[in-house]
Protein backbone atom coordinates (compact mmCIF):
# COMPACT_ATOMS: atom_id res chain seq x y z
CA UNK A 1 0.00 0.00 0.00
CA UNK A 2 1.26 3.48 -0.72
CA UNK A 3 1.76 6.52 1.66
CA UNK A 4 -1.31 8.42 2.24
CA UNK A 5 -1.33 12.20 2.99
CA UNK A 6 -3.20 11.99 6.63
CA UNK A 7 -4.43 15.65 8.00
CA UNK A 8 -6.06 16.65 10.70
CA UNK A 9 -8.56 19.43 10.33
CA UNK A 10 -9.01 21.15 14.06
CA UNK A 11 -10.86 24.11 15.24
CA UNK A 12 -9.20 25.91 18.36
CA UNK A 13 -11.00 27.44 21.01
CA UNK A 14 -14.54 28.77 21.32
CA UNK A 15 -16.09 29.74 17.94
CA UNK A 16 -18.89 27.76 17.04
CA UNK A 17 -19.07 27.28 13.51
CA UNK A 18 -17.55 24.64 11.41
CA UNK A 19 -18.78 24.81 7.62
CA UNK A 20 -15.72 26.06 6.73
CA UNK A 21 -13.60 23.56 8.40
CA UNK A 22 -16.16 20.73 6.79
CA UNK A 23 -15.79 21.91 3.38
CA UNK A 24 -11.65 21.86 3.99
CA UNK A 25 -12.18 18.47 5.21
CA UNK A 26 -14.20 17.35 2.24
CA UNK A 27 -11.85 18.47 -0.29
CA UNK A 28 -8.78 16.93 0.80
CA UNK A 29 -10.76 13.64 1.33
CA UNK A 30 -11.59 14.14 -2.58
CA UNK A 31 -8.48 14.95 -3.33
CA UNK A 32 -7.28 10.79 -1.88
CA UNK A 33 -6.31 12.38 1.46
CA UNK A 34 -7.10 10.80 5.10
CA UNK A 35 -8.45 13.74 7.00
CA UNK A 36 -9.52 13.24 11.04
CA UNK A 37 -11.70 15.89 11.77
CA UNK A 38 -12.32 16.17 15.55
CA UNK A 39 -15.26 18.51 15.93
CA UNK A 40 -16.03 21.99 17.50
CA UNK A 41 -14.02 23.77 20.59
CA UNK A 42 -10.43 21.79 20.76
CA UNK A 43 -8.26 22.83 23.38
CA UNK A 44 -4.48 23.14 22.58
CA UNK A 45 -3.60 19.77 24.47
CA UNK A 46 -6.31 17.91 22.44
CA UNK A 47 -4.94 19.15 18.83
CA UNK A 48 -1.86 18.54 19.99
CA UNK A 49 -2.67 15.19 21.22
CA UNK A 50 -5.22 13.51 18.53
CA UNK A 51 -2.16 14.83 15.79
CA UNK A 52 0.50 12.83 17.73
CA UNK A 53 -1.83 9.94 18.14
CA UNK A 54 -2.52 10.01 14.59
CA UNK A 55 0.51 10.46 12.96
CA UNK A 56 -0.47 13.21 10.38
CA UNK A 57 1.64 14.92 8.27
CA UNK A 58 -0.56 18.36 8.10
CA UNK A 59 -2.74 20.19 11.21
CA UNK A 60 -4.75 22.62 9.41
CA UNK A 61 -6.35 25.01 11.64
CA UNK A 62 -9.71 26.69 11.32
CA UNK A 63 -10.40 30.07 13.75
CA UNK A 64 -13.27 32.57 13.04
CA UNK A 65 -13.09 33.77 16.92
CA UNK A 66 -10.02 36.03 16.56
CA UNK A 67 -7.67 34.20 19.22
CA UNK A 68 -5.19 32.93 16.66
CA UNK A 69 -2.84 35.04 18.22
CA UNK A 70 -3.79 33.74 21.57
CA UNK A 71 -3.97 29.92 20.83
CA UNK A 72 -1.83 29.11 18.00
CA UNK A 73 1.71 29.95 19.64
CA UNK A 74 0.36 27.99 22.60
CA UNK A 75 -0.35 25.11 19.98
CA UNK A 76 3.16 25.50 18.53
CA UNK A 77 4.85 25.42 21.77
CA UNK A 78 2.89 21.85 22.42
CA UNK A 79 3.86 20.48 19.23
CA UNK A 80 7.52 20.99 20.16
CA UNK A 81 7.37 19.60 23.37
CA UNK A 82 5.64 16.38 22.00
CA UNK A 83 8.77 16.58 19.66
CA UNK A 84 6.44 16.65 16.43
CA UNK A 85 7.08 20.02 15.51
CA UNK A 86 8.33 18.25 11.86
CA UNK A 87 4.12 18.29 11.08
CA UNK A 88 3.44 21.00 9.02
CA UNK A 89 0.65 23.53 10.69
CA UNK A 90 -1.45 25.79 7.90
CA UNK A 91 -4.41 28.12 8.83
CA UNK A 92 -7.46 29.22 7.58
CA UNK A 93 -10.42 31.45 8.65
CA UNK A 94 -10.99 34.70 9.67
CA UNK A 95 -7.38 36.24 10.11
CA UNK A 96 -6.32 39.94 9.28
CA UNK A 97 -3.73 40.31 7.39
CA UNK A 98 -1.92 41.91 9.83
CA UNK A 99 -1.72 38.71 11.55
CA UNK A 100 -0.22 36.61 9.15
CA UNK A 101 3.34 37.39 9.76
CA UNK A 102 2.89 37.03 13.51
CA UNK A 103 1.94 33.57 12.47
CA UNK A 104 4.41 32.37 10.21
CA UNK A 105 7.19 33.31 12.54
CA UNK A 106 5.54 31.31 15.00
CA UNK A 107 6.46 28.38 12.05
CA UNK A 108 2.95 28.35 10.31
CA UNK A 109 3.59 27.59 6.84
CA UNK A 110 0.55 28.95 5.46
CA UNK A 111 -2.57 31.44 6.61
CA UNK A 112 -5.43 30.70 3.65
CA UNK A 113 -8.01 33.51 3.56
CA UNK A 114 -11.45 33.11 3.01
CA UNK A 115 -12.72 32.03 -0.97
CA UNK A 116 -9.21 29.96 -1.59
CA UNK A 117 -9.66 27.61 -3.89
CA UNK A 118 -9.97 23.88 -2.45
CA UNK A 119 -7.16 23.34 -5.31
CA UNK A 120 -4.79 25.84 -4.58
CA UNK A 121 -4.63 24.33 -0.52
CA UNK A 122 -4.30 20.62 -1.95
CA UNK A 123 -1.19 21.66 -4.20
CA UNK A 124 0.26 23.28 -0.95
CA UNK A 125 0.17 20.39 1.24
CA UNK A 126 1.21 17.89 -1.56
CA UNK A 127 4.24 19.79 -1.88
CA UNK A 128 5.14 20.48 1.88
CA UNK A 129 4.68 16.48 2.54
CA UNK A 130 6.52 15.55 -0.84
CA UNK B 1 15.57 4.72 5.47
CA UNK B 2 16.89 2.07 7.74
CA UNK B 3 15.78 2.29 11.33
CA UNK B 4 16.78 0.85 14.85
CA UNK B 5 13.66 -1.87 14.93
CA UNK B 6 15.22 -2.97 18.66
CA UNK B 7 14.79 0.42 19.71
CA UNK B 8 11.67 1.13 18.49
CA UNK B 9 10.42 -2.18 20.00
CA UNK B 10 11.16 -1.05 23.29
CA UNK B 11 10.11 3.01 23.07
CA UNK B 12 6.65 1.43 22.04
CA UNK B 13 7.02 -1.13 24.98
CA UNK B 14 7.52 2.14 27.27
CA UNK B 15 4.44 3.55 25.95
CA UNK B 16 5.91 5.96 23.83
CA UNK B 17 3.23 7.40 21.95
CA UNK B 18 5.12 9.00 19.34
CA UNK B 19 7.00 5.34 18.27
CA UNK B 20 3.45 4.19 19.17
CA UNK B 21 1.96 5.85 16.45
CA UNK B 22 4.71 6.08 13.70
CA UNK B 23 4.62 1.88 13.85
CA UNK B 24 0.94 2.05 13.08
CA UNK B 25 1.88 4.36 10.24
CA UNK B 26 4.70 1.86 9.04
CA UNK B 27 2.32 -1.09 9.25
CA UNK B 28 -0.15 0.94 7.39
CA UNK B 29 2.23 2.10 4.46
CA UNK B 30 3.04 -1.38 4.53
CA UNK B 31 7.04 -0.89 4.69
CA UNK B 32 9.66 -3.02 5.00
CA UNK B 33 10.42 -1.54 8.85
CA UNK B 34 7.20 -2.30 9.63
CA UNK B 35 7.47 -6.27 8.36
CA UNK B 36 11.29 -6.41 10.58
CA UNK B 37 9.44 -4.72 13.28
CA UNK B 38 6.13 -7.01 12.94
CA UNK B 39 8.13 -10.22 12.38
CA UNK B 40 9.85 -9.64 16.62
CA UNK B 41 6.53 -8.69 17.50
CA UNK B 42 4.03 -11.78 16.18
CA UNK B 43 7.04 -13.44 18.07
CA UNK B 44 6.66 -11.98 21.38
CA UNK B 45 3.50 -10.30 22.58
CA UNK B 46 0.31 -11.81 23.51
CA UNK B 47 -2.93 -9.71 22.06
CA UNK B 48 -5.08 -7.78 24.88
CA UNK B 49 -9.10 -8.81 25.05
CA UNK B 50 -10.55 -7.47 22.09
CA UNK B 51 -13.37 -6.08 21.52
CA UNK B 52 -15.73 -5.23 18.34
CA UNK B 53 -18.72 -2.49 18.48
CA UNK B 54 -20.25 -2.60 15.35
CA UNK B 55 -23.67 -0.83 13.63
CA UNK B 56 -25.19 1.17 11.81
CA UNK B 57 -24.12 4.98 10.91
CA UNK B 58 -25.57 7.41 13.32
CA UNK B 59 -26.58 4.35 16.04
CA UNK B 60 -24.00 6.23 18.74
CA UNK B 61 -21.10 3.42 18.47
CA UNK B 62 -18.62 6.38 19.30
CA UNK B 63 -20.09 8.19 22.28
CA UNK B 64 -20.75 4.54 23.82
CA UNK B 65 -17.17 3.26 23.23
CA UNK B 66 -16.80 6.47 24.83
CA UNK B 67 -19.04 6.12 27.85
CA UNK B 68 -17.58 2.13 28.07
CA UNK B 69 -13.88 3.53 28.11
CA UNK B 70 -14.51 6.15 31.00
CA UNK B 71 -15.68 2.82 33.03
CA UNK B 72 -12.58 1.51 32.41
CA UNK B 73 -10.16 4.52 32.90
CA UNK B 74 -12.27 4.85 36.90
CA UNK B 75 -9.92 1.37 37.53
CA UNK B 76 -6.90 2.50 35.98
CA UNK B 77 -7.66 -0.22 33.00
CA UNK B 78 -5.31 1.46 29.51
CA UNK B 79 -7.47 1.21 26.64
CA UNK B 80 -6.50 1.45 23.10
CA UNK B 81 -9.42 2.21 20.16
CA UNK B 82 -9.11 1.60 16.66
CA UNK B 83 -11.92 3.75 14.87
CA UNK B 84 -12.44 3.01 11.55
CA UNK B 85 -13.66 4.58 8.65
CA UNK B 86 -14.52 3.83 4.67
CA UNK B 87 -12.14 4.62 2.04
CA UNK B 88 -13.56 6.36 -0.68
CA UNK B 89 -13.75 4.00 -3.53
CA UNK B 90 -13.44 6.87 -6.45
CA UNK B 91 -11.06 9.54 -4.36
CA UNK B 92 -8.98 6.74 -1.93
CA UNK B 93 -9.70 9.26 0.47
CA UNK B 94 -11.24 9.09 3.92
CA UNK B 95 -13.06 11.46 6.62
CA UNK B 96 -12.70 10.15 9.80
CA UNK B 97 -14.53 11.58 12.25
CA UNK B 98 -15.46 9.26 15.47
CA UNK B 99 -12.86 11.18 17.67
CA UNK B 100 -15.69 13.94 17.76
CA UNK B 101 -18.06 11.90 19.97
CA UNK B 102 -14.86 11.17 22.10
CA UNK B 103 -13.86 14.14 23.24
CA UNK B 104 -14.10 13.82 26.69
CA UNK B 105 -11.40 10.98 26.75
CA UNK B 106 -9.44 12.13 24.15
CA UNK B 107 -6.55 13.56 26.80
CA UNK B 108 -6.42 10.81 29.57
CA UNK B 109 -3.69 8.97 29.71
CA UNK B 110 -4.59 5.95 29.27
CA UNK B 111 -5.98 6.18 25.98
CA UNK B 112 -4.41 5.84 22.50
CA UNK B 113 -7.18 6.72 20.08
CA UNK B 114 -6.16 5.85 16.09
CA UNK B 115 -8.53 6.79 13.58
CA UNK B 116 -7.67 4.26 10.22
CA UNK B 117 -9.04 4.67 7.17
CA UNK B 118 -10.23 1.13 5.38
CA UNK B 119 -7.79 1.24 2.31
CA UNK B 120 -7.76 -2.54 1.60
CA UNK B 121 -9.22 -2.88 -1.69
CA UNK B 122 -9.29 -6.30 -2.33
CA UNK B 123 -11.65 -7.22 -0.07
CA UNK B 124 -11.27 -9.30 2.87
CA UNK B 125 -9.62 -7.63 5.95
CA UNK B 126 -7.27 -4.69 6.07
CA UNK B 127 -4.10 -6.05 7.65
CA UNK B 128 -2.95 -3.45 9.47
CA UNK B 129 -6.11 -3.84 12.20
CA UNK B 130 -4.30 -6.66 13.49
CA UNK B 131 -1.43 -5.34 13.93
CA UNK B 132 -1.95 -2.17 15.28
CA UNK B 133 -3.96 -4.95 18.15
CA UNK B 134 -0.43 -6.30 18.76
CA UNK B 135 1.08 -2.50 18.83
CA UNK B 136 -1.40 -1.47 21.16
CA UNK B 137 -1.46 -4.76 23.00
CA UNK B 138 2.93 -4.31 23.23
CA UNK B 139 2.56 -0.93 24.90
CA UNK B 140 0.19 -2.09 27.75
CA UNK B 141 -3.52 -1.37 26.49
CA UNK B 142 -5.53 -3.82 28.31
CA UNK B 143 -8.22 -3.74 26.03
CA UNK B 144 -8.74 -2.72 22.59
CA UNK B 145 -11.61 -1.98 21.27
CA UNK B 146 -12.07 -1.94 17.14
CA UNK B 147 -14.95 0.30 16.25
CA UNK B 148 -16.31 -0.14 12.96
CA UNK B 149 -19.85 0.58 11.11
CA UNK B 150 -21.60 -2.38 9.82
CA UNK B 151 -22.03 -2.97 6.23
CA UNK B 152 -20.22 -5.13 4.03
CA UNK B 153 -18.13 -8.40 4.23
CA UNK B 154 -15.21 -6.32 4.95
CA UNK B 155 -16.49 -5.10 7.81
CA UNK B 156 -18.09 -8.23 9.04
CA UNK B 157 -13.89 -10.02 8.80
CA UNK B 158 -12.81 -6.83 11.40
CA UNK B 159 -15.59 -7.97 13.77
CA UNK B 160 -14.62 -11.41 13.87
CA UNK B 161 -11.26 -10.45 15.13
CA UNK B 162 -13.04 -9.41 18.46
CA UNK B 163 -13.38 -11.58 21.35
CA UNK B 164 -16.70 -9.70 22.07
CA UNK B 165 -18.56 -8.63 19.64
CA UNK B 166 -20.95 -5.73 20.52
CA UNK B 167 -23.80 -5.34 17.77
CA UNK B 168 -25.12 -1.51 18.43
CA UNK B 169 -28.39 -0.52 16.47
CA UNK B 170 -31.24 1.93 17.35
CA UNK B 171 -34.70 1.59 17.90
CA UNK B 172 -35.86 3.23 14.07
CA UNK B 173 -33.47 0.34 12.52
CA UNK B 174 -36.63 -1.30 11.07
CA UNK B 175 -39.29 -4.23 11.26
CA UNK B 176 -38.52 -7.52 12.60
CA UNK B 177 -37.79 -8.40 8.43
CA UNK B 178 -34.61 -6.25 8.55
CA UNK B 179 -33.47 -7.57 11.84
CA UNK B 180 -33.45 -11.30 10.37
CA UNK B 181 -31.88 -10.50 7.29
CA UNK B 182 -28.20 -12.23 7.29
CA UNK B 183 -25.54 -9.68 8.23
CA UNK B 184 -24.08 -8.71 11.27
CA UNK B 185 -26.49 -9.73 13.25
CA UNK B 186 -25.34 -13.04 13.28
CA UNK B 187 -22.10 -12.48 15.16
CA UNK B 188 -22.93 -10.41 17.90
CA UNK B 189 -21.99 -11.24 21.48
CA UNK B 190 -23.99 -8.53 23.10
CA UNK B 191 -26.69 -6.78 21.29
CA UNK B 192 -27.60 -2.92 22.26
CA UNK B 193 -30.46 -0.85 21.37
CA UNK B 194 -28.94 2.88 21.92
CA UNK B 195 -31.04 5.74 22.31
CA UNK B 196 -33.31 4.30 24.82
CA UNK B 197 -35.78 7.68 24.71
CA UNK B 198 -37.14 6.87 21.02
CA UNK B 199 -40.53 5.15 20.68
CA UNK B 200 -40.56 1.90 19.95
CA UNK B 201 -37.51 1.12 22.25
CA UNK B 202 -38.91 -1.32 23.79
CA UNK B 203 -39.93 -3.11 20.75
CA UNK B 204 -36.26 -3.02 18.70
CA UNK B 205 -35.38 -5.11 22.67
CA UNK B 206 -38.19 -7.55 22.06
CA UNK B 207 -37.30 -8.35 18.06
CA UNK B 208 -33.86 -8.79 18.56
CA UNK B 209 -34.52 -10.93 21.71
CA UNK B 210 -36.48 -12.93 19.52
CA UNK B 211 -33.92 -13.20 17.21
CA UNK B 212 -31.35 -14.34 19.23
CA UNK B 213 -33.25 -16.84 20.75
CA UNK B 214 -33.24 -18.88 17.31
CA UNK B 215 -29.30 -18.78 16.90
CA UNK B 216 -28.20 -22.53 17.01
CA UNK B 217 -25.08 -24.58 17.28
CA UNK B 218 -23.28 -25.93 19.75
CA UNK B 219 -22.25 -22.50 21.10
CA UNK B 220 -24.75 -22.32 24.32
CA UNK B 221 -23.67 -18.30 24.65
CA UNK B 222 -27.22 -16.24 25.01
CA UNK B 223 -26.69 -13.17 23.56
CA UNK B 224 -28.21 -10.66 25.64
CA UNK B 225 -30.28 -7.30 24.52
CA UNK B 226 -29.15 -4.11 26.37
CA UNK B 227 -31.06 -0.88 26.09
CA UNK B 228 -29.00 2.06 27.06
CA UNK B 229 -28.88 5.51 26.12
CA UNK B 230 -25.08 6.62 25.38
CA UNK B 231 -25.31 10.58 25.79
CA UNK B 232 -27.49 10.47 29.31
CA UNK B 233 -25.13 7.40 30.44
CA UNK B 234 -27.87 5.19 31.03
CA UNK B 235 -27.34 1.58 30.74
CA UNK B 236 -23.80 1.45 29.97
CA UNK B 237 -22.17 -0.57 33.16
CA UNK B 238 -24.68 -3.14 31.80
CA UNK B 239 -22.30 -3.45 28.58
CA UNK B 240 -18.87 -3.73 30.80
CA UNK B 241 -20.78 -6.29 33.05
CA UNK B 242 -21.71 -8.40 30.07
CA UNK B 243 -18.14 -7.82 28.05
CA UNK B 244 -16.39 -9.50 31.64
CA UNK B 245 -19.39 -12.26 31.45
CA UNK B 246 -18.39 -13.16 27.64
CA UNK B 247 -14.82 -13.01 28.43
CA UNK B 248 -15.20 -15.27 31.55
CA UNK B 249 -17.20 -18.11 29.44
CA UNK B 250 -14.79 -17.83 26.62
CA UNK B 251 -12.04 -18.49 28.87
CA UNK B 252 -13.99 -21.39 30.97
CA UNK B 253 -14.89 -23.25 27.25
CA UNK B 254 -11.69 -22.80 25.99
CA UNK B 255 -13.11 -20.72 23.25
CA UNK B 256 -10.38 -18.02 23.80
CA UNK B 257 -7.73 -19.85 22.10
CA UNK B 258 -9.87 -21.07 19.09
CA UNK B 259 -10.74 -17.62 18.21
CA UNK B 260 -7.26 -16.65 18.27
CA UNK B 261 -6.26 -18.93 15.82
CA UNK B 262 -9.05 -18.11 13.44
CA UNK B 263 -7.58 -14.59 13.60
CA UNK B 264 -4.43 -15.71 12.88
CA UNK B 265 -5.80 -17.66 10.02
CA UNK B 266 -7.47 -14.52 8.91
CA UNK B 267 -4.55 -12.51 8.78
CA UNK B 268 -2.38 -15.29 6.92
CA UNK B 269 -4.53 -15.63 4.25
CA UNK B 270 -4.94 -11.46 4.07
CA UNK B 271 -1.15 -10.67 3.82
CA UNK B 272 -0.90 -13.78 1.28
CA UNK B 273 -3.09 -12.43 -0.84
CA UNK B 274 -2.28 -9.37 -0.59
CA UNK B 275 1.63 -10.31 -1.45
CA UNK B 276 0.40 -11.95 -4.31
CA UNK B 277 -1.20 -8.92 -5.58
CA UNK B 278 1.84 -6.85 -5.14
CA UNK B 279 3.73 -9.82 -7.08
CA UNK B 280 1.44 -11.30 -9.53
CA UNK B 281 -1.49 -8.85 -10.23
CA UNK B 282 -0.33 -5.29 -9.97
CA UNK B 283 2.59 -5.99 -12.77
CA UNK B 284 0.12 -7.02 -15.01
CA UNK B 285 -2.45 -4.16 -14.30
CA UNK B 286 0.57 -1.84 -15.07
CA UNK B 287 1.67 -3.57 -17.80
CA UNK B 288 0.22 -1.76 -21.50
CA UNK B 289 -0.70 -4.82 -23.07
CA UNK B 290 -3.56 -5.10 -20.30
CA UNK B 291 -5.38 -2.47 -21.97
CA UNK B 292 -5.26 -3.85 -25.27
CA UNK B 293 -6.55 -7.32 -23.63
CA UNK B 294 -9.31 -5.44 -22.22
CA UNK B 295 -10.14 -3.68 -26.35
CA UNK B 296 -10.30 -7.33 -27.56
CA UNK B 297 -12.08 -9.09 -25.36
CA UNK B 298 -14.40 -5.82 -25.50
CA UNK B 299 -14.18 -6.57 -29.55
CA UNK B 300 -14.89 -10.02 -28.72
CA UNK B 301 -11.99 -11.44 -30.26
CA UNK B 302 -10.61 -12.71 -26.90
CA UNK B 303 -12.30 -13.80 -23.92
CA UNK B 304 -11.38 -13.07 -20.40
CA UNK B 305 -10.87 -16.88 -19.53
CA UNK B 306 -7.96 -17.28 -22.25
CA UNK B 307 -6.49 -14.47 -21.41
CA UNK B 308 -6.17 -14.80 -17.74
CA UNK B 309 -4.39 -18.49 -18.78
CA UNK B 310 -1.91 -17.02 -20.67
CA UNK B 311 -1.45 -13.57 -17.69
CA UNK B 312 -1.38 -16.28 -14.83
CA UNK B 313 0.05 -19.49 -16.31
CA UNK B 314 -3.00 -21.20 -14.69
CA UNK B 315 -5.28 -23.72 -16.31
Amino acid sequence: MEKKIKVLIAKPGLDGHDRGAKVIARGLKEAGMEVVYTGLRQTPEQIVRSAVQEDVDVIGLSILSGAHTYLFPEIMKRLKESNRDDIAVIAGGIIPEDDHKELKDLGIKAVFQPGTPISEIVDFIENEVN
Amino acid sequence: MSIDIEKLYTDIKNGNENKIAKAITMVEDGTKNAIKLMEKVYKNVDPSYMIGISGPPGSGKSTLTQRIVQLWLKKDIKVGIIAIDPTSHFSGGALLGDRIRMNEIATDSGVFIRSMATRGSMGGLNSSIYDTVLLFSLAGYEYIIIETVGVGQNEIDIVKLADTTIFVTVPEAGDEIQAYKAGLMEVGDIFVVNKSDRPNSQQMVLTLEQLVSFKEGKDIWEPPVLSTNALKNEGVSDINKWINKHHTYLKDNNLLQESRKNVIKAQMINLMEKRLHEKYIKPILNDKKFGKYIDLIYKKQEDPYSVIKKLLSVD
